[in-house]
Order: C-alpha cells, then structure tokens, then sequence
C-alpha cells in the first residue's frame, strides 16, 4: 500500500452500504440464446466512499449501475442496500429505495419542460413533500451547486455543464445516501468535466453521500475515485484502491487501461521494456540519471507522464531495457532496491 | 343571388361548422388523449405494459382507422339516433365525427408521447415515480408542446369530415356547398363557402400553432 485510502486503514472496518452478490444478467434475444451483459458479479460498496466501474463500451457497466436501484431486474444474484435484499421489496417499498439512491445520467435527462427550480422539485413532488418545502430545498440544492441565478431558466438556455449541476441538484433533493452516476461527465468537455467531478467530491466530503461513478475513461477514476472495480466483457476484471490498480495492474482490462495507448509504444517493440511508477516519495529522486550512472548504460525512455490519483501526484515512465539480459536484471534489481514499482511490460499492450 | 337569405345561411353554415368541429374536437380529445396514453403505456416497451390489453386498444383503433368516414357516418346512424334521438342536423354529426377523429387523436397522442426521451423517464423512474406519477408529471407536460401541434392536424381532419357530413343532412358549410354547387351549379355560393372553409382553418391552425409555440421551453 502506497497511499492511505480512507476506510481502508485498517483501524476500523468499513461499513458495505451497497452489496452485489453473484449478479447475473441476461437479455433475452431472437435467436432464444440470450445475451449475458454480466456474469457472477459480486461487490461491495463502502459507506461514504467514490466507486468508481470502469470498463469500455459493451462491458456491461450500464446495465450494473441499473441494477443497483432495479431499474434492471437481475436474472440471478442478490443487490443489498443497507442490507435489505431489493429482489423481496414490494413495489412501494422498493419505489421508497429508490428515493435513497439519487441518479445522474451521460444526457443529463432533464425535464425540458421545467425550469432548473422545477426540474429540482420534481423529485421531491414524487415524494409527497409540500410545496413550500420542496421550493426551499430546490432553491437551497441550485445554491450548493453554484446555479442559484439559473433558477428560472429552462436547460434549453443552459449549457451541457449547468444541465449536469442542476440533475445533481435534482438527485439530491431528497437527501439519497447513494449517488450513481452513469457516465456523468462524457458529453462534457476536460474543463466542465473536471468542474462537475470537483463538485460530486465537494458532494461526497460535505455530505457523506456515498458516490458509485460508471465511465469509460481512466481519467475520470484517478480524479476522484479511491477504489475501482474494472469490469470486462460483464466479468470484474479486478477491484482495488485505484493507486493499487494503477501501480500493480493486474489483469489485462487493467493494464489496457493504465498503460498508455498502444500505439505509441509500439514503435519501439523489439527490446524488453520496463514501467516504473513513482509516487510521492520517489518523484523527487533523479531516478533515470542514478540508473544512467550507476550501470554506464544509456536509457530510453519510452513514455512518461505524471497524474494526480486520489490527490497524490503520480508519475508513470516506460523504459527500454539493454539487450545483455543481465544487465537488465541488474537495472530492474537496482531500482526495485531503491524503492520503486517496476514490472516488466511485454509487447501486445 | 346574394341576398339576404342566402347571406344569413352562409353565416348559420359558419356557426354549425365551427360548433361541429370544435366540439367535437373537444370529445374526442376526451377520449383520444387517454386512450393515446394507455397505447403507449401498456405497450411492451411501456412504463406499465399490459400486452392484452395494448393489443385490443391496437385492434379497436386500427378498425375504426381504416373505415372511410363517409361509410362510418353512415354505419353509425342507428348509433346516433340511439345517442341524439335524430341522425339529422350539427348535433347528430357530433356522433360519427368523435368516432371517426378519437382513434386518429389517440394515434397523434401516442406519437407525441414516444418522441420523449426514454432517459427523461428512466430518470424519474430512478426517483421513485410511480406509473401515474410519469404519466402526469412527464408524460404530458413533456408532450404537451408536439400534442398541440397535433392537435392543428386533429382540428382540420375534423373540419373536412364535418363538411363531408352535409351529404347526409348535418348541416353546415360543407352541407351549402353540396347543395348549391354540386346539386344546383350555383358555383358563386360555392366559392364563397370554401373561402369560408379555408379562412377557418387558417385561423384555427395560426390559432393552435401560437398556442404550441408560445407552450414550447425547447428552443428559447
């Protein structure tokens, strides 16, 4: 463990909020075979924690996060929230559920017919509460994401950020303990998006909402998830904090994803290649220059960036290794000696 | 040939039509605008489906759809004095227009209904709301703007069924076209009641058309 994740400190252990045990899911299909969006899926979600499902298009990502609030009803498996089985809830009961799980959605799904203070109330006239209340909750939600001035525009007037900050007003209204969004961010653009994942952060810390984030881009998990699970053709792949997963990934839908793009890499195939992962301490050590010292051997470097995960910077650097092999179990000796996250990365990532 | 008599007709001829036409606009949105609704929430992609029931509503709006509304006027005559007490005069024409026009309405409805986005609805689905709720909260407010526009083509069809009703004795505009100018070549008075005909639908076309616009948070 390279980072402290909160609630995963080993002090005390986290409460499960969110349950997913052996879920299946298959779609019936012309031919009668069927289609199994999600094989066997089991996980859990901690109390007050960003969860991030990675995966890419066609994984299954979308059909999981409807089952979390039954909007799609597993063919098999159990979701439990706060422990309850949804599969044995009435329908009023689980409608009352559904109350405590608040949904943002990739096209913002906003009423157009409302304004941003209506489209806000909307959730709270389907639970009953009386006008007066509903109108101050709305216009104290549009305060707390930043649009209490947008109050009586229409999302047609409003831009694709702001329609997302009003559905995140909306999703909270009735005060939910579960936020899940379903690729929230990827009809934004990198500014807007950081905007809105800055805001569901500020969510999280202020009010304790536990977040359940679907994307398909890693970015949007090193920003603000502490724990992801990846998901690969309907299967988990691997679930773990996301510095874990980023510096040992495991599995291959992890490395596809952690890795940078293929093709730049592929340039240089051929020689054994090495990725090395810095974190906090080590990205103040002349890494690469003590390696060129130490063995009188000149190092390519491949590929290097840094990114912030879960508010730690974190740098990630591909280097070709000498032909002599054993030399460049020496190189990797050496810097494993020092400290720092390599493996050996092979030629079809 | 236009004097006086002719002159107050033209002007009574007006006043059935547009008593015909609107009420009957009216009834059978009463029973076009539900009946639309339930086509597209029982459907099997619906936020309540109840296939057999989707299936007859289906089969009873195909039928009525596909008989010419000369012949359903006819059809539905000993309907009309059973409802009337006479199949003669605008009142008894109310009968066989609402017939004739509530399955096309439920059609226009149900179109209006699905050209809302199905995230809109998943998204209060994923509040809790129950069917009645989607239905009233989403459902028509969303449609409401592309319902009105419908409603222009309901009010026109109504309108050219209603003159087609002057054949069997229903009065109206349509009734003094076919009898000055088809039966006695009087092509003046005829001019003069299709003017009439199409000035009335202009307006309640501009009228609705406004109506739907002024509705509309869309594009603004």
């Amino acid at each position: 463990m390279y980072y402290g994740i909160r609630g995963d400190d080993g002090i005390s252990t986290p409460e499960t909020i969110v349950s997913l045990r052996n879920l299946t899911k298959t779609f019936p299909t012309a031919d009668g075979a069927g289609f199994t969006a999600l094989h066997d899926i089991s996980l859990d979600i901690r109390k007050g924690e960003i969860f991030g499902i990675i995966g890419m298009s066609g994984a299954g990502k979308s059909t999981l996060v409807r089952c979390i609030n039954y909007l799609e009803r597993p063919t098999s498996g159990t979701v439990l929230f706060q422990g309850r089985d949804l599969s044995k809830l009435s329908m009023p009961e689980l409608l009352r559920v559904r109350q405590s799980i608040g949904m943002i959605f990739q096209q913002f799904n906003l009423l157009m017919q409302r304004t941003a203070l209506q489209n806000v109330c909307f959730p709270l006239e389907i639970a009953g509460v009386e006008k007066k209340a509903r109108i101050r909750r709305a216009e104290e939600l549009l305060e707390l994401v930043g649009l209490a001035d947008k109050r009586n525009s229409y999302p047609s007037q409003l831009s694709g950020g702001q329609c997302q900050r009003v559905a995140i007003a909306r999703a909270l209204a009735t005060s939910p303990q579960v936020l899940l969004c379903d690729e929230a961010t990827s009809a934004l653009d990198p500014s807007t998006t950081r905007g809105v994942l800055a805001l569901i952060r500020e969510i999280n810390e202020k009010l304790g909402i536990t977040v359940i984030i679907i994307t398909h881009e890693m970015a949007v998990i090193e920003e603000i998830c502490q724990r992801v699970a990846i998901i690969d053709a309907g299967r988990i792949a691997e679930v773990g904090p996301v510095s874990d997963i980023f510096t040992h990934p495991k599995s291959d839908a992890a490395r596809r994803l952690v890795l940078p793009p293929g093709e730049r890499v592929e340039e240089f195939m051929g020689g054994r290649r090495c990725r090395i992962v810095f974190d906090g301490r080590s990205a103040f050590e002349p890494v690469i220059s003590n390696l060129v010292l130490e063995f009188r051997h000149p190092v390519n470097i491949l590929y290097a960036n840094t990114k912030e995960i879960d508010g730690k910077a974190v740098g990630q650097m591909i280097i070709a290794l000498p032909e002599d092999d054993h030399l460049a179990e020496r190189m990797l000796g050496s810097m494993r000696a020092q400290g720092l996250s390599v493996e050996e990365v092979t030629g079809d990532v | 040939m236009f004097d006086q008599a002719v002159v107050k007709m033209i002007g009574n001829g007006i006043l059935e039509t547009l008593y015909m036409t609107l009420t009957s606009t009216f009834i059978a949105y009463i029973i076009g605008l539900p009946l639309g609704v339930a086509l597209v929430v029982t459907d099997k992609d619906g936020i309540h489906p109840i296939r057999w029931l989707n299936s007859i509503l289906n089969v009873i709006v195909n039928i009525l759809r596909s008989i010419p509304f000369l012949i359903l006027m006819i059809f539905v005559t000993p309907l009309t004095r059973a409802i009337i007490g006479t199949s003669l005069g605008p009142t008894a024409t109310i009968v066989p227009l609402v017939i004739g026009s509530a399955p096309f309405i439920a059609r226009l409805v149900e179109s209006s209904i699905k050209e809302i986005d199905k995230g809109v609805i998943e998204a209060a689905q994923s509040m809790g709301a129950k069917p009645m709720q989607i239905i009233w909260k989403v459902l028509l407010p969303e449609a409401r703007p592309s319902i009105l526009v419908g409603a222009a083509i309901a009010v026109t069809t109504i309108l050219s069924y209603s003159a087609m009703a002057g054949i069997i004795g229903g009065r109206g505009l349509g009734d003094i076209a076919i009898r000055y100018g088809y039966y006695r070549y009087e092509n003046g008075i005829m001019f003069v009641t299709v003017a009439l005909l199409v000035i009335i639908v202009q307006v309640l076309q501009e009228v609705d058309m406004m109506v739907a616009r002024k509705n509309d948070k869309r594009r603004k």
